[in-house]
């Protein structure tokens, strides 16, 4: 709930004191107030309710019950998928494995590359026709070892989206259960971008499916004359 | 005019297997005056200190892409007209796009093989 919307209800027997306390809430957290200060608004408003209620009564008291139930049962629930290990443990675990990854496949192509570049040497002590042999499938190697690039890519948009969660992950713990150590509101999430720049050009390798061949980035190229 | 294969050769990639590859390449194909750089930054700053006749670069690269490098050395009249190959994973149309209108004189999408990137190399040097 955010300052500026309408707390509007039905014709309820209320203590003419929660409206105000609910602008005091409002003001004391910069407009932003978490599910379970709204929970603790519900409640006092259920408390207030006395005299003989009319249906329109009823219908709001048990809307209000609904909703602090659903509160309840939605915290239950995130709490049980256990976010924070989410956060400290699974998704850290996980991009350091693929970061060990990218390390492993940078150290065995270098190995290979040593061992491709002792054999390309040799090609001066040996007779034309094996020379000529050994240039076309040293290149052939060469022309291999393009994989660690790939895979290193493919691997760091992987990270991107875990850390991407992570980041969405915390600001459900921050929102559902504790206030910023600066004591402002967690994020709702990123405003979506108005406007494209270059960033929305750093995509990575496409997928086998979707990749454009190098036929068509010719082809392309060569339209532009 | 022919192709003075003792030029200066500037390749650009964040990936050290990658800039090890490319120059082995070059060697093969003679090219053997080849310097490494593992951004954009960094390139910018061998270019303006050093004359370089191509400059093979990646895009995907922090804190400068290839992308903004191209846009710089075509910003420069110093080394504007340095060709200036993209060698890339990055295949949309859309990146193709950007980078010719940014000036680049040709685009390889990785994974590349030795004969296209001889191939680039020719349209954009002369026959070699």
């Amino acid at each position: 709930m955010r300052k500026g919307d309408e707390w509007s209800m039905a014709e309820v027997s209320a203590d003419p004191g929660l409206e105000s306390r609910l602008d005091q809430l409002l003001r004391e957290n910069d407009g932003v107030v978490r599910v379970e200060q709204i929970s603790e608004v519900v409640e006092a408003v259920l408390a207030t309710l006395s005299g003989d209620l009319t249906a329109t009564d009823i219908r709001v008291y048990r809307e209000l019950e609904e909703l602090v139930s659903y509160i309840h049962i939605a915290r239950q629930e995130i709490a049980a998928l256990r976010p924070d290990e989410i956060q400290s443990h699974y998704i850290p675990s996980a991009t350091d494995e693929l970061d060990a990854i990218v390390e492993a496949t940078e150290v065995a192509t270098n190995e290979i590359l040593d061992a491709v570049e002792i054999i390309e040497n040799l090609q001066d002590r040996v007779d034309p026709e094996i020379a000529e042999i050994i240039a076309n499938n040293t290149t052939r190697i060469y022309e291999s070892c393009n994989f660690q690039d790939i895979t290193g890519q493919r691997i760091t948009k992987v990270v991107k989206a875990l850390k991407h969660i992570e980041d969405k992950v915390e600001a459900l713990v921050a929102a559902l259960w504790e206030r910023n150590e600066d004591g402002s509101a967690s994020p709702d999430g990123k405003p979506k971008k108005e406007t494209t720049d270059d960033s929305d050009l750093l995509n990575g390798p496409q997928l086998p499916a979707n990749a454009f061949r190098q036929e068509d980035i010719d082809a392309l190229f060569a339209s532009f004359g | 005019m022919a192709v003075d294969k003792n030029m200066r050769v500037l390749i650009v990639d964040d990936y050290k297997t990658m800039l090890r590859i490319i120059r082995n390449l070059l060697k093969q194909l003679g090219f053997v005056n080849v310097d490494e750089a593992t951004d954009g930054a960094q390139a910018l700053q061998m270019l303006r200190s050093g004359n370089y006749g191509l400059v093979i670069s990646d895009w995907n690269m922090e804190p400068m892409t290839g992308l903004q490098l191209l846009r710089e050395v075509r910003a420069d009249p110093k080394m504007k007209a340095v060709p200036f190959i993209m060698v890339t994973a990055e295949s949309k149309s859309e990146n193709v796009i950007a980078a010719k209108e940014a000036g680049v004189s040709n685009y390889v999408v990785k994974p590349f093989n030795a004969e296209t990137l001889k191939s680039k190399m020719v349209s954009v040097l002369g026959d070699f």
